[in-house]
């Protein structure tokens, strides 16, 4: 559904974020990119919806395809358009608007009879955001927020959402909740989602395919599963140590370990 | 009643009709903050090209008023327009300094241009409304006081419908709220901050319709430009509403001084009396009374 082929990234023309990043995100699926802070993760969400020009930066090698049209170098509201949308880290809900019209805002792409079905398509998946629909949305809670820039990105559309950073700062148990509609609108509405996340855990059980980066480059990839069960990613992204135990910090290490992706 | 009663509502009336009008001005520099973030320092020299333009049209012989004030509206939409493109776009994304250094500029050389263009001297936009005052109760009105609180509040139901109500209109403030945001759901921004502008410009073409009219029209003319300070700042640099009631507040305040203070102290205070009043309400409230405030969340 969109295949990211080799890209590199350059900000203001001289800093190199990228070097080569290659991704594949399945229809119908979920697949999820893991990495430190710093890695190029978002970066690469940017890259590819096409917000990375109000930034100064630059897809400058290699090519991003939805469903076969090149889309790298269009600008961010084509790419939307086409039915790629991106939900940002940190919520970033238009505070000043209501629910209701950060939903409406959101349709911009639709034409405008289908607007009103949009939001109750959106109501009915989150039903909270129904209750809060008039109010004034900077003052909703973090899960509200997240809910609602979900729903904000739905609306227009997509056969392909970004997914950045959707557990940041919520409570456990509504980070459930979220990935539990989030699969559900996987499995309904046929989306295909790019999940960048820091809970390793949780995106590697919702994920069906999973790619690890470092310092702008994909340093590992293979389905969920397989990465859940790999040593590395156990030691440094899930914090277990190699027999699958919760890692102490009683038994403190006297070596750092390496990690085999980097010899 | 008392003589001194009819004063009072005299002086109300008159800043009442003269603050609408203030607002009808604030109004195009709101819409410009609201939706761009760009502060503009040339809206007094936009109400004075419009009124250069009016005062043009009228002067050919047998151009129908309303044909004038077609053409002003055309001409003012597409100097907005214009204006952005060519110097605002390429300012994206800079400092908010950048922007305002570049709208001070223009003002500067708006005015020096509209002499080189249209003369010095000051013409006259004669509109046919007569020039017999509108009498309500004791005091009276001229008439073209009348017609320019009309238009402003006709500007202000069409604006806040717009902006309530129409999905352009929500879409505008997405925009204002944050422009990476509205860009990634499709909303073409820069389409948006050309809009803003041109509606800019549909104000200023009737701001400079009332106010040419009153005032006559020169280079002057742009000095009203000045008093949508303490009428924004009071009233908060992005709220519609706040325009209006801003105006207001300065035209009455405006109006009460110069008929209660100006015969103690021999004229003038009219011209201060208003920022005076801004400089107490910033301490009070820093974004004015219907700003936006920055919401927090605890």
């Amino acid at each position: 559904m969109l295949s990211i082929n080799n890209i590199e990234v350059v900000y203001d023309g001289v800093i190199l974020v990228l070097k080569g990043v290659s991704i594949e995100v399945r229809e119908g699926a979920i697949t999820t990119l893991l990495g430190a802070n710093g890695a190029g993760k978002t970066t690469t969400l940017k890259a590819i919806s096409g917000v990375l020009h109000s930034e100064r930066g630059e897809v400058t090698k290699g090519t991003i395809q939805l469903a076969g049209q090149r889309i790298d170098g269009m600008r961010a509201h084509d790419v939307t358009r086409l039915g790629l949308v991106q939900v940002f880290e940190g919520r970033r809900v238009f505070e000043h608007l209501t629910t209701e019209e950060n939903l409406i805002a959101g349709g911009h792409v639709r034409d405008g009879q289908s607007v009103k079905a949009g939001i109750e398509m959106v109501y009915d998946y989150f039903p909270r955001l129904r209750e809060r629909r008039n109010q004034q949305s900077g003052y909703l809670s973090g899960g509200e927020q997240q809910m609602l820039a979900i729903g904000r990105a739905l609306m227009s559309k997509p056969r392909v959402v970004l997914l950045d950073e959707p557990s940041l700062g919520l409570a456990p148990m509504l980070v459930e909740e979220i990935f539990a509609i989030v699969d559900r609108l996987v499995r309904q509405e046929k989306l295909s989602v790019l999940l960048v996340e820091q809970n390793a855990s949780m995106a590697l059980t919702v994920a069906d395919h999973g790619y690890v980066m470092e310092n702008g480059r994909v340093v590992l990839e293979g389905p969920a599963a397989k990465l859940r069960d790999n040593s590395d990613i156990k030691e440094f992204y899930l914090g277990l140590n190699e027999g699958g135990a919760r890692k102490s910090y009683h038994d403190t290490k006297h070596y750092k370990r390496r990690k085999r992706w980097l010899s | 009643m008392s003589e001194d009663l009819g004063f009072l509502l005299a002086l109300l009336l008159n800043g009442a009709s003269i603050g609408l009008m203030y607002s009808l001005i604030a109004l195009g520099f709101v819409l410009v903050y609201k939706a761009t973030d760009a502060i503009n320092f040339a809206q007094g020299e936009f109400v004075m090209i419009s009124g250069l333009v009016v005062a043009t049209m009228l002067s050919i012989d047998g151009m129908p008023l309303i044909g004038a004030v077609v053409a002003v509206i055309a001409v003012m939409i597409g100097f907005g327009f214009g204006l952005e493109k060519v110097v605002l776009r390429p300012l994206l994304g800079r400092p908010v300094v950048a922007v305002i250094m570049a709208t001070i500029g223009l003002a500067a050389v708006l005015r020096g241009l509209s002499t080189v263009i249209f003369g010095g001297e000051t013409r006259a936009v004669s509109l046919p409304i007569g020039d017999d005052p509108i009498n309500i109760g004791p005091a009276s009105l001229p008439p073209i006081q009348a017609l320019g609180a009309v238009v402003a509040v006709l500007f202000f139901v069409a604006f806040s419908w717009f902006f309530k109500k129409s999905r352009m209109g929500v879409a505008m403030r997405a925009v204002a709220d944050n422009q990476q945001v509205a860009q990634a759901m499709g909303i073409n921004v820069e389409r948006y901050f050309a809009l803003a502008w041109a509606m800019a410009g549909i104000v200023s073409a009737l701001g400079g319709i009332v106010w040419g009219s009153m005032l006559g029209v020169d280079v002057h003319l742009a000095l009203v430009g000045l008093k949508v300070f303490p009428v924004v700042i009071l009233g908060g640099l992005d709220s519609i509403g706040g325009a209006l009631v801003g105006g207001l507040i300065v035209g009455l305040v405006e109006s009460l001084a110069s008929g209660y203070l100006d015969p103690y102290v021999g004229g003038g205070t009219k011209d201060f009396a208003p920022y005076v009043l801004m400089i107490l309400v910033l301490m009070v409230r820093p974004y004015g009374i219907f700003g936006k405030r920055r919401i927090e969340r605890i």
